[in-house]
């Protein structure tokens, strides 16, 4: 009753955008059509191969399918969310693989979405400068290792971080014994708190190691990326980087130099122009190679499969290739198809967070950016 | 206006719907229609090199040109990943190899049609390795081949630690006092593959085993597994073995080939991977260790499956029975040296190959793969904790072995 009277004028502006709407798109009813028939084919192609396929694997989810015949027959049994409750929930191997995924690739993507970021960034500001000579060679050996088959380069990187590779060849110079990468299942972080004292590898505090959290002890999942997982990361901070330099540099090259002169003339330093112009003019560049990085590390699985299937001690492996294994070689399709739902969801939320951390708090001053843009 | 959008959208997308549901309607179909006369078969096979591949299509081109078929055969990148694709696509290969690892998982599932009783000779073959490929009592397929672990040692090495021929270990106490002793020449004594596929031989040697008999019962948690892990670990923290990669190595056969280490545990087809890339390696074959409980090693073996879901089952009968028949065996033999799973070629074998004497005596006690579905995780996260058993405890990780391999067996 108290609400009535109040709704009409909050209801009454609704129809101007409507109207505005339609006048700005101005499409008459065969026009309509036609741009339904034009767009159909690919609509097609995406529903066939992409929704659809989407569907059947979230139904693959809720059964125990068993990768015989099709899912879709009445004796396949349906379990409803046990695959998914399998996965949080009940005590047993298979949440404790999953649980040991998501804590790996969680340190994986903390790790390298910082790094490749800065990486990237750093070169493409390196090969921007103009005093720069031979500024083409160094653009193409930046990104050439992102154009190169991430099988081959792993393979390389095997022989990198061998043993007596040239890792540990360069190491030992500096009279460091490098341990041995693809063997070492060890947490970089339980070996920096071994190394300053604070705990024993060998002996962890009781503390951590007797309360669990989804089936893995705090001490697990305390461990920071293994050493296996260490060598991983600089493979793909180092193959990645050159694909968001390109994307980095495409939106310096944007930057009016009007703008450099004008910062130079009321007196700003390089580092101000840089701190204060350029960066904020990159921030629809560092939101969108920042999200692709994140959906990037989340799906990790080329590396995995071609350096380690998981070992040492499981320490790389990731929620990507644990789907994989399940569904194709354990033949348990309704868990792998979970896992995959879970990899997306996690996706999803990260790339919302990244979203929100990063949007326009400041109005005035982004309103200024635009205009200066458009300029 | 908008609604009309609306509608058309979900109108394309039920189509659409429509559509792809029943084109897959189609490749799904159970009861496989059976045809006669000349067949087109589809053969998948994991080889173990050129020399394999090469031979199975010498021996199916000659099986086609016989009986008027046709055979392909391809060798797969990863046959367990392709076989499981190719399953879930309902388009199976109709004759695929079966490692005895993976048979349970596919026998259970309903992939493999089973054929054993259809061959009239297979009581020739090992019994031990029909029981490998025996599940709900039928023998679901012939095997074709098979290996089992012996003890390598290099004869230079073993000179230069002033050890002769009798220092050759027969048992646990001599094994550790011979590492010891080539320990302190600098020689690194003992390099093993870090799996159960070799480390679980010291399991069987103490009389313990991953699961009982038939593969129904968990039996991780043994007081014989656990003298066995003790033992192991021993060697290990001790420095008298190490995994081949902690020397930079991808198997013990490279390892051993590089002259990094003096005793390695492998299975046969180590011949072939010396021969090839290390001709110089001078060294002996003899049988495993005892343990406590007597003389133990593990045999792997591989059979012919025929999918469930093939058209042609006669035809593809009737090429295993090709592929396993002895002469067909003996030629397999020669092309890329493994052991003939036909017991009444024994004699012929250990003719040819006197040296492989070891490897054949493993077959009287050689225990299989363990033989229960669903336990490929349960196994590899038994081998994460034997990958760091330095830092384990063996009884603790016997126990969440035990544990994971009931919870796979029951459900």
């Amino acid at each position: 009753m108290v609400l009535t009277p109040e709704a009409p004028p909050q209801r009454a502006p609704v129809p101007t955008p409507t109207r505005r709407r339609r006048r700005r798109s101005g499409l008459l009813r065969p026009e309509r059509t036609a741009g339904w028939l034009f767009v159909a084919p690919v609509i097609v192609l995406l529903t066939v191969f992409l929704l659809v396929p989407i569907l059947m694997a979230l139904w693959v989810s809720f059964t125990s399918w068993n990768g015989q015949g099709s899912p879709f027959r009445a004796d396949v049994p349906v379990t409803g969310i046990k695959n998914y409750s399998r996965l949080f929930l009940e005590d047993g191997l298979t949440r404790q693989d999953f649980m040991t995924s998501i804590r790996n690739n969680l340190y994986y993507v903390l790790a390298v979405v910082p790094l490749q970021t800065a990486l990237a960034l750093a070169l493409a500001l390196a090969v921007n400068q103009r005093l720069l000579k031979a500024k083409s060679f160094f653009r193409t050996a930046f990104y050439f290792p992102s154009i190169t088959s991430s099988v081959a380069i792993s393979v390389v990187f095997l022989f990198l971080f061998a043993n007596s590779g040239a890792v540990n060849g360069v190491l030992a110079w500096f009279g460091i014994d490098g341990p041995n990468w693809f063997s070492d299942p060890r947490g970089v972080l339980h070996i920096i708190l071994n190394a300053v004292g604070l705990v024993d590898i060998n002996n962890p505090p009781a503390v951590l190691a007797d309360n669990e959290l989804f089936g893995l002890s705090w001490w697990q999942w305390l461990s920071g990326p293994s050493v296996a997982l260490c060598s991983i990361i600089c493979l793909v901070v180092w193959t990645t980087s050159g694909t968001f330099m390109l994307m980095f540099l495409a939106a310096l090259q944007n930057i009016p130099v009007q703008l450099e002169e004008a910062s130079l003339i009321d007196g700003a330093t390089r580092w101000q122009y840089l701190r204060k112009v350029v960066l904020p003019m990159l921030k629809p560049t560092l939101f969108l190679v920042i999200t692709l990085g994140l959906i990037g590390t989340w799906q990790v699985f080329d590396q995995v499969y071609v350096m380690s299937k998981g070992n040492p001690a499981k320490t790389t492996l990731t929620p990507a290739y644990l789907s994989f294994r399940t569904a194709f070689l354990d033949l348990e399709f309704g868990i792998g198809a979970a896992i995959a739902f879970i990899l997306f969801a996690i996706i999803i939320v990260m790339t919302l967070f990244q979203r929100w951390v990063m949007r326009d708090r400041d109005v005035p001053r982004s309103r200024w950016f635009r205009r200066a843009r458009s300029v | 206006m908008r609604t009309s959008h609306r509608v058309m959208a979900a109108a394309f997308l039920a189509t659409a719907m429509v559509a792809s549901a029943s084109a897959c309607g189609r490749g799904f179909n159970d009861t496989p229609e059976q045809q006669s006369g000349p067949a087109e078969l589809e053969v998948l096979i994991g080889s173990s090199g050129q020399a394999e591949t090469d031979a199975v299509q010498q021996a199916a081109a000659a099986w086609a040109e016989a009986t008027g078929n046709k055979a392909t055969v391809v060798p797969a990148q990863d046959l367990a990943q392709q076989l499981g694709q190719a399953f879930a696509g309902s388009n199976p290969p109709d004759v695929f190899y079966v490692d005895a690892g993976r048979f349970a998982d596919y026998a259970s599932a309903g992939a493999l049609l089973p054929y054993g009783d259809e061959i009239e000779d297979a009581d020739d073959f090992y019994a031990s390795l029909r029981e490998a490929f025996t599940w709900d009592g039928q023998l679901y397929c012939i095997p074709k081949d098979f290996s089992t672990i012996a003890m390598q040692i290099n004869t230079d090495l073993w000179a230069q630690a002033g050890l002769t021929e009798d220092d050759v270990p027969t048992t646990w106490e001599e094994l550790r006092s011979v590492a010891e002793r080539l320990k302190a020449a600098n020689i690194t004594p003992i390099v093993i593959g870090d799996t159960r596929d070799r480390i679980g031989a010291f399991m069987v040697q103490a009389g313990g085993w991953i699961v009982n008999e038939d593969g129904t019962e968990a039996t991780g948690d043994s007081p014989e597994n656990l003298q066995a892990l003790e033992y192991f670990k021993g060697l290990i923290t001790d420095g008298l073995a190490v995994y081949p990669r902690d020397i930079d190595t991808g198997w013990g056969g490279e390892a051993f080939g590089k002259q990094l280490a003096a005793i390695t545990f492998e299975g046969n087809w180590i011949k072939g991977a010396l021969q090839n890339d290390f001709p110089d390696v001078k060294y002996t074959v003899h049988e495993m260790p005892a343990g406590p409980k007597g003389k133990g090693t593990l045999s792997f073996t591989v059979c012919w499956g025929i999918s469930a879901k093939t058209q042609y089952r006669e035809q593809a009968i009737d090429f295993v029975r090709h592929m396993v028949s002895a002469e067909q065996q003996i030629k397999f033999t020669e092309a890329f040296g493994v052991m003939p799973s036909r017991s009444s070629l024994r004699d012929e074998y250990l003719a040819q190959f006197p040296d492989d004497e070891a490897f054949i005596a493993g077959a009287a006690y050689a225990q299989g793969p363990v033989k229960a579905p669903k336990m490929d995780s349960v196994l590899s996260d038994f081998d994460s904790g034997l990958q760091q058993i330095a830092t384990t405890d063996p009884k603790a990780l016997l126990e969440s072995l035990h544990d994971n391999t009931e919870a796979a067996l029951a459900g």
